[in-house]
């Protein structure tokens, strides 16, 4: 346990010391203010398309920091050659992989406080109202979404060859989840065999990353999701992410390191 | 590679920060201020030249997107994707039209049942009743003026399409209802200033005169102007086109109203005549133009 939590520590530390999230932050202020201060029709009250706006921005720059994190943790010990002292100590490759896998998600979670913590100044101060358990819920869900996608994201970093190639290649299947995922049944259905029974394979293979995302619901004051489906969702969530988990496990066990 | 510096990152961040600054305070300056007439050439040009510098001709298929996202914020994001069955009337638009209830409207139910549990797991999770801003939104308690979050994507519409003549209509009548009466008076002479002699905008702002800022001559010059370009060139197309006709009936048959309150009779006659002519019942109208040339022959 220690072990985990020592690699866990690194992986944070590296995270302020790097500027993504800086830039990535100051990118989301500076268009969420200047879209805040534009006014319609002399109408102060006016504040959810910035909503919209802040809370798409949220999501963007959380997956590019998520993904371009965990892509780049296993490849840079190989290329440093740090790998090898590190495994030489009493660390099972498992244990790398739970180290790395903990550190990019609590590092995401750490963002994700700091992107939220804005939000809700910026929007509470315009709307003067503080859905507090509402922002907490969407921070959460999209926490345990990140879940999944570093674990992917791990499991990339072992089965491509460099960083670059799992940014890109897990951004397009993140993106494509979120946007087509929740539609393939439909579009399934539109379809004849074999074609529609392929597409519901992949629909019901696929980690369903949008049920996390409440945005609307947020933007649009709808209250709060019931707890209980947000359990429901954390546990398939916490499959998902356990099966990509034990698959970098795979890889990475027989994996030459040289 | 060789990485780059902070500084460089920190040059790079002001720049963009400099660009977006010079991109949107023109605009924030136009949005702030209700614009003079004088103004409107002016502005109009310059926040038709940031879109069309971006997207050239092409910006006006995004007018209807925009249009659009009002619709979907006026249901609180319950709203159709691509993926399933359109609505064929937009309920956004529906009261600006005269149009109450939303009986025609396929938003209702468009998901129907969940056909499986990730479906229904999924619906858990996005809003999941049709529902209105104006009839109190999701929870059932919010303000109707709630309602005003959909004018800046009717705003944005009319930008992207100065000749988008609906989202003119659907803002001017949003705004009535909200209480910005100038701000309703200024979108619509926006749209005339873009649309110059457009029937269904002058009636609008005519009924804006004479419902609520009680001016009635200024509501029947605005009329009469509305009736006199509705036979001029520019009004080719508006004549098949439902709508305006519709309005080219309705600005006859107000001021026929307004000449029959003041006992013009010959006028009112004159106006009837007209709406007999493109009114679906001409036998009604016919019925109206007897009643008051009855008036006339008893002198009442």
């Amino acid at each position: 346990m220690n072990t985990i939590r020592a690699l866990t520590g690194v992986v944070i530390k590296e995270l302020y010391r790097r500027k993504d999230f800086y830039v990535l932050f100051v990118l989301t202020a500076v268009i969420t203010v200047a879209a805040g201060s534009m006014r319609f029709f002399q109408d102060p009250n006016i504040v959810r398309y910035m909503k919209d706006l802040c809370m798409l921005l949220i999501w963007v720059s959380a997956l590019l920091i998520t993904i371009a994190t965990a892509a780049r943790q296993i490849p840079a010990e190989r290329e440093s050659r740090t790998i090898f002292p590190l495994l030489a100590k009493p660390v099972t490759r498992g244990q790398v992989i739970l180290g790395k896998f903990f550190g990019c998600w609590l590092a995401s979670g750490i963002v994700l406080v700091v992107f939220y913590v804005f939000f809700a100044i910026v929007t509470g101060s315009r709307e003067q109202y503080w859905p507090v358990a509402d922002y907490f819920q969407a921070l959460v869900l999209q926490w345990i979404m990140l879940g999944i996608v570093t674990a992917m994201t791990l499991l990339g970093s072992i089965v491509f060859a460099a960083p670059s190639s799992t940014v890109t290649i897990l951004f397009i299947v993140v993106a494509g989840i979120l946007f087509l995922g929740r539609h393939l049944n439909t579009v399934a259905l539109h379809n004849a065999e074999p074609l529609r029974g392929l597409i519901y394979t992949i629909y019901f293979i696929i980690p369903h990353l949008e049920l996390f995302d409440v945005r609307e619901r947020l933007v649009n004051d709808w209250g709060l999701v019931s707890w209980l489906d947000c359990g429901l969702a954390a546990l398939y969530a916490a499959a998902y992410t356990g099966l990509f988990l034990l698959l970098t496990w795979l890889a990475f066990r027989r994996k030459s390191l040289t | 590679m060789k990485k780059p510096s902070p500084g460089w990152l920190l040059a790079l961040l002001l720049t963009v920060c400099f660009t977006l600054a010079t991109l949107f305070v023109p605009r924030a300056a136009w949005w702030n201020g209700v614009p003079r007439a004088a103004d409107w050439n002016k502005s109009q040009s310059q926040s038709d030249n940031v879109f069309k510098l971006l997207l050239g001709e092409g910006r006006r298929l995004f007018g209807i997107e925009m249009f659009v996202m009002a619709d979907s914020y006026f249901h609180s994001g319950y709203y159709p994707s691509v993926f399933d069955q359109q609505e064929t009337e937009k309920d956004v638009a529906a009261p600006a039209y005269g149009k109450t209830g939303d009986s025609d409207s396929t938003s209702d139910d468009f998901l129907g049942p969940p056909p499986d549990w990730i479906a229904a797991l999924d619906r858990q999770f996005v809003p999941n009743r049709h529902t209105h801003l104006d009839s109190g939104g999701p929870l059932g308690h919010m303000k109707s003026s709630e309602v005003q979050e959909i004018l800046p994507w009717l705003k944005l519409a009319t930008d992207m399409n100065p000749q988008y003549i609906k989202a003119y209509r659907v803002g001017g009548y949003w705004l009535r209802r909200l209480h910005k009466l100038a701000e309703a008076r200024d979108f619509l002479f926006e749209g005339l200033h873009n649309n110059p002699g457009n029937i269904e905008l002058l009636f609008d702002l005519g009924w804006l005169y004479e419902k609520d800022f009680q001016d009635t001559d200024r509501a029947r010059n605005v009329w009469m102007a509305g009736l006199r370009c509705w036979g001029g060139a520019q009004s080719a197309n508006d004549q098949s086109n439902p709508e305006a006709q519709l309005a080219y009936e309705e600005t006859a048959m107000n001021l026929a109203d307004l000449e029959q309150d003041q006992g013009n009779w010959p006028q009112a006659i004159k106006y009837l005549e007209m709406v007999k002519k493109v009114s679906p019942n001409p036998d009604t109208v016919q019925k109206q133009i007897d009643e008051v040339e009855k008036k006339v022959t008893t002198g009442k």
